[in-house]
C-alpha cells in the first residue's frame, strides 16, 4: 500500500465529505444572501431530513422512495414555520439578535427531536448497497456516488434557478440591495420565505444522502452545521459554485490533515485554515474584494 | 353529645394516622447523578432507568429493613461542572446518605473531592481505573476497570501471535482512559504500538485514519470508543478492505452496535460483561441467574435490551441495599459495610470489596466475544 | 454610584439569608458567570465586536492556573497572575489580525479560535489530562484563611466580581467608554474624530480576555477539578446569551443575564427532560420580545403594569 494510493484515498474520502459540507454551506449562503441572517439552525435541517426519513420508514412503514421526498417536504414546512414565526415578525432586529434567535431555534428543534425520537443513533439503509467500488486503488461506497451526483445536480439547478428564472434573479437582486429590489416591485418578504424553503430542502437532502454512511441522531446537526458554515465562508458566501468548491477544499484538507499530520487535531486543522483564510483574504477565495459605503 | 363523640373520634383517628405515618419511618434517601442527556446519554439513560427500576422493586418487596428507598436523580449532562453542582445539592439540600454514579470518569473525578470532604459514600458507574486507584476512602465503583479489559484483549492477541497493533481511540474520557491503559500495559504483554490515532466523538468519517492503518505494518487494530463512532469505523474498515482483525472495547457491548454496523460488524472481537451473552453461559456460572433476571426485568419495563451499562447501576443499588441491610443507614456505616461486601453476584461480575480494593472485580468479570452472523459468540 | 453601593450591600448580606446550603454553591457560579458576562459585554455591547469563542480565554486562564499549581506547585496567586498575563498577551497578539474582520466573519473567526483552543485542551493529554480532566488543583488561601467551602468562596468570588464591575462601570463612563461606543456606532466616523479605533478594539479585546482568564483561575481553584467540556463552543454561546438577555451595553444587565442563566437550569430541573425545550423557547421569546434585554425589559414591564403612574406622568 504505497503512499500515492493512500493519498488518493485521502483525497477521494475528503471530496465526499466535502460535498456534504458544500450542500450544507449552500443552505447557509442562500439564506444569508437574501436576508443577511446567519442561520445557526441550518445544521438542524440536515438532522431533520435524516431523522424524519427514518421516522416515516419505521412509524408509517413507508418505503425509502416515498419516505425521502416526504421528509424533504416536511423539513421545508418546518423551515417555513420557523421563518414565519421568528424571522418575519422582526423588522428591525440587530444581526446579533437574529443570530441568537436562530441559535434558540436550533436548541428548540434539537430538544423536540430528542424528546420525540430519543437519543439513539440509528442507521439509514444505503440507497444502493454497501459493496465498495474501486477507483484506481482508492475505494468508495456507492453512497458516495449518490452524494457526488446530488451535488452536481444541485450546482446545475442552482445556476439555472438563480440566473435563468425570474424568482431566482429576484432573489439575487435582494441580496445585492433589498431596498432597490423592493422599489422595482420584488416582494422581498416572499423572497425571504423562498430562501428559507430552499435552504431547508437542501439541508434535509444533504442529511438524507449522508445518513447511510454516518448514521444519524438528534445532535448530528451541530458539527455539520459549523463545517457547512466554514465552507460557505471559504466560498465567499456564494450561492453557487464558490461554496461548493469551498466545501470540497475543506473536506479534502481535513482528510489529508487527519491522515498525514494528526487525527486528533483534524478539526483544529480545518479551523486554522479557516482563520488563515480570514486573515489573508476575508472575502473568500472567489469573490473580489468588497467595498462598503460608510 | 353524639357530635362531640364523633368529633373527638375523628380527631383521635386523625392523630393516629399522622403519628402512624410518622412512624412509617422516613424513607432512606439515595442520590444519583447520571449523564441522562448530552454526549454520554447512552450511559446515563439506561443507568437511570435501571436504578429507578431496582429501587421500585425493592420498595415493592417491603423496602430495606422496613423502610422505603427514595432515589433522587440529577442529570449531569456529561458536564463535570453540573455533576459537581448536583453532588453539592444532593449532599446539602436533599441530605442523601449515599450517591450512585456519576456515569463518566470525568464527572466522577470532579465529584470525588466533594464526597470525600462530606463523608458520603459514592458508588460510581464509570470505567476509569483511576477512580479507585489510588484508593479513596469514600469512593467505590461497579463498572469493570478498563485496565481489566485491556488485559483481556492483550492476552488474546498474544495467544494469536499478534504483537504489532494500531490504536484508534475516541477523544473523550472513556477513550482517553482506555488509551492510557493500552499504552501502560503494552510493554508487559510484549505488544508494540505502531500508531496511536484518535477520532472525535461526533466524527462521521474515519477513513483517513484507517487508510493510514491499512498502509502500516499493524497486525491488529484496537478501537476504543462508544457508539456511534465504532460503528462508523467498522463500516469504513469494510469499505477500505481492512483485513487485519479488529478488537473493540466494552463500550460497544450491546446489540445496538451490531444494528448500527450491520454486516461490517462481522468478526469484530471485544471484551464484555457477561450480561451480553447471558443465555450462552453454562448453567454453572454463578452470575447467570441474576443476569437473566436483569435482562428480563429491563425488557419488561423499558421494552429494550438490558445492557451492560444499565447493569452498573443495578450493581450499585444492590450493593447499597446489602450494605444498609447489614449496617444501617448512616453514611459511615454504609461505607464500612460496603467494604465488607463479599461474593455479590451482580451484573458486571462477582463483587468483592475490601478495605484495599474498592473496585471489586477481577479479570474474569470480562468474557471475550466475537460477532458472528449478527449475534454474539463466546470466545476462549 | 448609589446603585453600586446597594448592590454591594445586597451581595455582602445575602449569605446570611441563605445560611449555607446548596444555593451558596449556585451563587458562587453566578459570580463567576457575572465576571465573564461583564468582560464579554465590554467587547460585545460597548465596542460592538462579536466574539463566539470567549470560553477559550476562560479555559486558558483555568488551565494556566490549574497546571501551574497542580503539576508545578507554583503559588496560586502567582499562577493566577502569570496565567492572566499570558492570556492577555495572547489576546493582544491575536487581536490585531482578528479584529480587522467584521460581522459574521469575526463571529466565525472567534468561533474557530474557540474550537481550536478546545481541541488543544483535549489533545495535550500529558499537560492537561485530556478529556478526563485535571484534578488536584489546590484551593486559594490568604495567610491562614483557606477558601475551601462555598461560604468562603462566595465572598472571594464576589469580591473579585464587584471589583471588576466597578472598574468596568468607571471605564464605560470615561473618555475611553465614549470612544468605544463611538466605534460601535460607526468605526469610520470615530476614526475621523481621532479615535485610534484599531488599537482601542484590540485593547478592549485584551481586557475582556484578561477578565475571563481571571475568572477561569478562580473557577479552577473553586472546583479543584477542570475538564475541557466546560470550555467548549456551548459555553461560549451561553455567555453571549447572558450578555444579550441581560442587555447589551449595560454592566448591570450582564449581572442580570448571568443570574438568570445560571439559576435557570436549577429552576428547570423540575421539567427534567423538557428543560432543553424550555431553554430554547426562552431564548427565542426573550430575544423577540425584549430586544433591549432584561435591563430595559423589566422597567418597561413594570411601567406597563402601572398605568396610573404613567398617565399622571403624561399630564405632568
Amino acid at each position: 500500500m504505497d503512499i500515492s494510493q493512500q493519498l488518493l484515498q485521502y483525497i477521494v474520502s475528503g471530496l465526499s465529505t466535502g460535498a456534504i459540507y458544500a450542500l450544507i454551506g449552500l443552505g447557509f449562503a442562500i439564506i444569508y444572501n437574501s436576508t443577511g441572517i446567519i442561520n445557526f439552525a441550518q445544521g438542524e435541517f440536515v438532522m431533520l431530513g435524516a431523522v424524519l426519513t427514518l421516522s416515516f420508514i419505521s412509524a408509517l412503514q413507508l418505503p425509502l422512495l416515498l419516505a425521502v421526498p416526504l421528509a424533504i417536504a416536511a423539513t421545508t414546512v418546518i423551515g417555513v414555520i420557523f421563518e414565519r414565526l421568528t424571522i418575519r415578525p422582526l423588522k428591525n432586529a440587530t444581526p446579533l439578535s437574529l443570530v441568537i434567535i436562530t441559535i434558540g431555534v436550533s436548541i428548540l428543534l434539537r430538544g423536540i427531536v430528542m424528546l420525540l425520537w430519543g437519543k439513539d443513533t440509528r442507521a439509514l439503509p444505503a440507497f444502493s448497497g454497501n459493496d465498495p467500488l474501486s477507483i484506481a486503488g482508492a475505494t468508495i461506497l456507492p453512497q458516495h456516488l449518490w452524494i457526488f451526483a446530488l451535488t452536481g445536480l444541485v450546482i446545475i439547478a442552482n445556476k439555472l434557478y438563480f440566473y435563468y428564472s425570474i424568482s431566482g434573479k429576484a432573489m439575487r437582486a435582494c441580496s445585492f440591495n433589498r431596498r432597490a429590489a423592493s422599489l422595482v416591485g420584488i416582494d422581498v418578504k416572499r423572497m425571504v420565505l423562498f430562501s428559507f424553503m430552499i435552504s431547508a430542502a437542501l439541508g434535509s437532502m444533504a442529511g438524507i444522502i449522508v445518513a447511510p454512511l454516518t448514521m444519524t441522531a438528534y445532535d448530528v446537526g451541530i458539527m455539520l452545521g459549523l463545517k457547512g458554515f466554514c465552507a460557505a465562508i471559504i466560498g465567499g458566501m456564494s450561492s453557487g459554485l464558490g461554496t461548493v468548491i469551498g466545501g470540497l477544499i475543506l473536506g479534502t484538507l481535513e482528510s489529508l490533515g487527519a491522515g498525514l499530520i494528526s487525527s486528533g487535531y483534524k478539526d483544529a486543522i480545518a479551523f486554522i485554515i479557516l482563520l488563515l483564510l480570514l486573515f489573508i483574504r476575508p472575502q473568500g477565495l472567489f469573490k473580489k474584494g468588497e467595498t462598503e459605503r460608510v | 353529645m353524639l357530635t362531640r363523640v364523633v368529633r373527638t373520634t375523628a380527631v383521635f383517628l386523625l392523630l393516629c394516622l399522622t403519628t402512624a405515618s410518622a412512624f412509617a419511618a422516613a424513607p432512606i434517601k439515595i442520590g444519583a447523578i447520571f449523564a441522562i442527556t448530552g454526549p454520554a446519554s447512552f450511559l446515563g439513560e439506561p443507568e437511570r432507568n435501571t436504578a429507578q427500576m431496582v429501587v421500585d422493586e425493592i420498595n415493592k418487596a417491603g423496602g430495606v429493613k422496613g423502610r422505603q428507598l427514595q432515589l433522587v436523580v440529577y442529570d449531569s449532562q456529561g458536564d463535570a461542572t453540573k455533576a459537581v453542582q448536583a453532588a453539592t445539592r444532593l449532599i446539602k439540600e436533599d441530605k442523601v446518605v449515599a450517591i450512585v454514579g456519576p456515569s463518566t470518569t470525568g464527572d466522577t473525578m470532579a465529584v470525588i473531592p466533594i464526597v470525600e470532604k462530606a463523608n458520603i459514600p459514592m458508588i460510581s458507574c464509570a470505567a476509569g481505573s483511576k477512580i479507585t486507584d489510588p484508593l479513596k476512602k469514600w469512593v467505590f465503583k461497579t463498572a469493570q476497570n478498563d485496565a481489566l479489559a485491556v488485559d483481556r484483549i492483550y492476552e488474546h492477541l498474544k495467544q494469536n501471535n499478534i504483537s504489532k497493533v494500531a490504536l484508534l481511540t475516541v477523544s473523550d474520557s472513556f477513550g482517553s482512559s482506555g488509551r492510557e491503559q493500552l499504552k501502560a500495559q503494552a510493554a508487559s504483554h510484549g505488544i508494540q504500538i505502531l500508531s496511536d490515532d484518535t477520532y472525535g466523538p461526533k466524527d462521521t468519517d474515519m477513513t483517513a485514519q484507517i487508510t493510514k492503518i491499512r498502509g502500516s505494518q499493524a497486525q491488529a487494530m484496537i478501537c476504543w470508543g462508544t457508539n456511534p463512532g465504532p460503528a462508523v469505523i467498522a463500516r469504513n474498515s469494510k469499505q477500505l478492505g481492512l483485513t487485519i482483525p479488529i478488537y473493540m472495547s466494552h463500550g460497544v457491548s450491546s446489540k445496538k452496535f451490531i444494528d448500527l454496523a450491520g454486516d461490517a460488524a462481522e468478526g469484530i472481537r471485544l471484551p464484555s460483561g457477561r450480561v451480553l451473552v447471558a443465555d450462552l453461559l453454562p448453567n454453572s456460572d454463578r452470575q447467570k441467574k441474576s443476569l437473566l433476571a436483569f435482562v428480563k426485568d429491563y425488557q419488561k419495563h423499558f421494552k429494550a435490551e438490558g445492557d451492560h451499562f444499565g447493569g452498573h447501576a443495578w450493581d450499585a443499588v444492590m450493593l447499597l441495599k446489602g450494605a444498609i441491610e447489614r449496617g444501617g443507614d448512616s453514611p459511615a456505616a454504609i461505607r464500612d459495610q460496603l467494604e465488607n461486601s463479599r461474593n455479590v453476584a451482580g451484573v458486571g461480575g462477582i463483587f468483592n470489596y475490601t478495605p484495599q480494593d474498592h473496585a471489586g472485580l477481577k479479570k474474569n468479570a470480562f468474557v471475550l466475544v466475537e460477532v458472528k452472523k449478527k449475534d454474539w459468540v463466546l470466545l476462549k | 454610584m448609589v446603585k453600586f453601593l446597594i448592590l454591594t450591600a445586597v451581595v455582602l448580606l445575602a449569605p446570611l439569608l441563605f445560611t449555607g446550603g446548596y444555593l451558596m454553591n449556585v451563587l458562587v457560579f453566578v459570580g463567576i458567570n457575572t465576571m465573564l458576562a461583564v468582560g464579554l459585554n465590554l467587547l460585545l455591547g460597548f465596542a460592538g465586536q462579536i466574539s463566539l469563542g470567549h470560553a477559550a480565554f476562560f479555559g486558558l486562564g483555568a488551565y494556566g492556573s490549574g497546571i501551574l499549581t497542580a503539576t508545578y506547585a507554583v503559588n496560586p496567586w502567582l499562577a493566577m497572575l502569570l496565567s492572566a498575563g499570558a492570556v492577555a498577551l495572547l489576546a493582544f497578539l491575536v487581536g490585531f489580525p482578528i479584529l480587522k474582520l467584521k460581522g459574521h466573519y469575526l463571529a466565525m473567526a472567534t468561533l474557530g479560535l474557540g474550537i481550536i483552543v478546545y481541541i488543544v485542551f483535549n489533545e495535550t493529554v500529558d499537560l492537561t489530562g485530556g478529556p478526563s480532566g485535571l484534578s488536584g488543583i489546590p484551593n486559594l488561601s490568604f495567610w491562614k484563611l483557606t477558601f475551601d467551602n462555598d461560604f468562603k468562596n462566595y465572598y472571594l468570588i464576589w469580591g473579585f466580581t464587584l471589583l471588576i464591575m466597578l472598574l468596568s462601570i468607571n471605564l464605560v463612563n470615561s473618555r475611553i467608554g465614549r470612544a468605544l461606543r463611538a466605534i460601535h456606532d460607526s468605526e469610520v466616523a470615530a476614526r475621523v474624530m481621532g479615535v485610534n479605533a484599531r488599537l482601542l478594539k484590540v485593547q478592549v479585546f485584551t481586557l475582556s480576555a484578561l477578565i475571563s482568564a481571571v475568572a477561569g483561575s478562580l473557577y479552577a481553584h473553586t472546583m479543584t477539578f477542570i475538564s475541557p467540556a466546560s470550555f467548549g463552543f456551548h459555553f461560549s454561546i451561553e455567555l453571549v446569551t447572558m450578555v444579550i438577555i441581560g442587555g447589551l451595553g449595560s454592566i448591570y444587565g450582564s449581572l442580570l443575564g448571568a443570574v438568570l442563566l445560571t439559576l435557570l437550569p436549577e429552576l428547570l430541573r423540575a421539567f427534567q427532560d423538557y428543560d432543553i425545550i424550555v431553554y430554547g423557547l426562552l431564548l427565542i421569546s426573550m430575544t423577540m420580545f425584549m430586544p433591549g434585554g432584561l435591563v430595559k425589559g423589566i422597567p418597561a414591564g413594570i411601567a406597563l403594569l402601572l398605568p396610573g403612574r404613567r398617565r399622571r406622568g403624561e399630564h405632568a
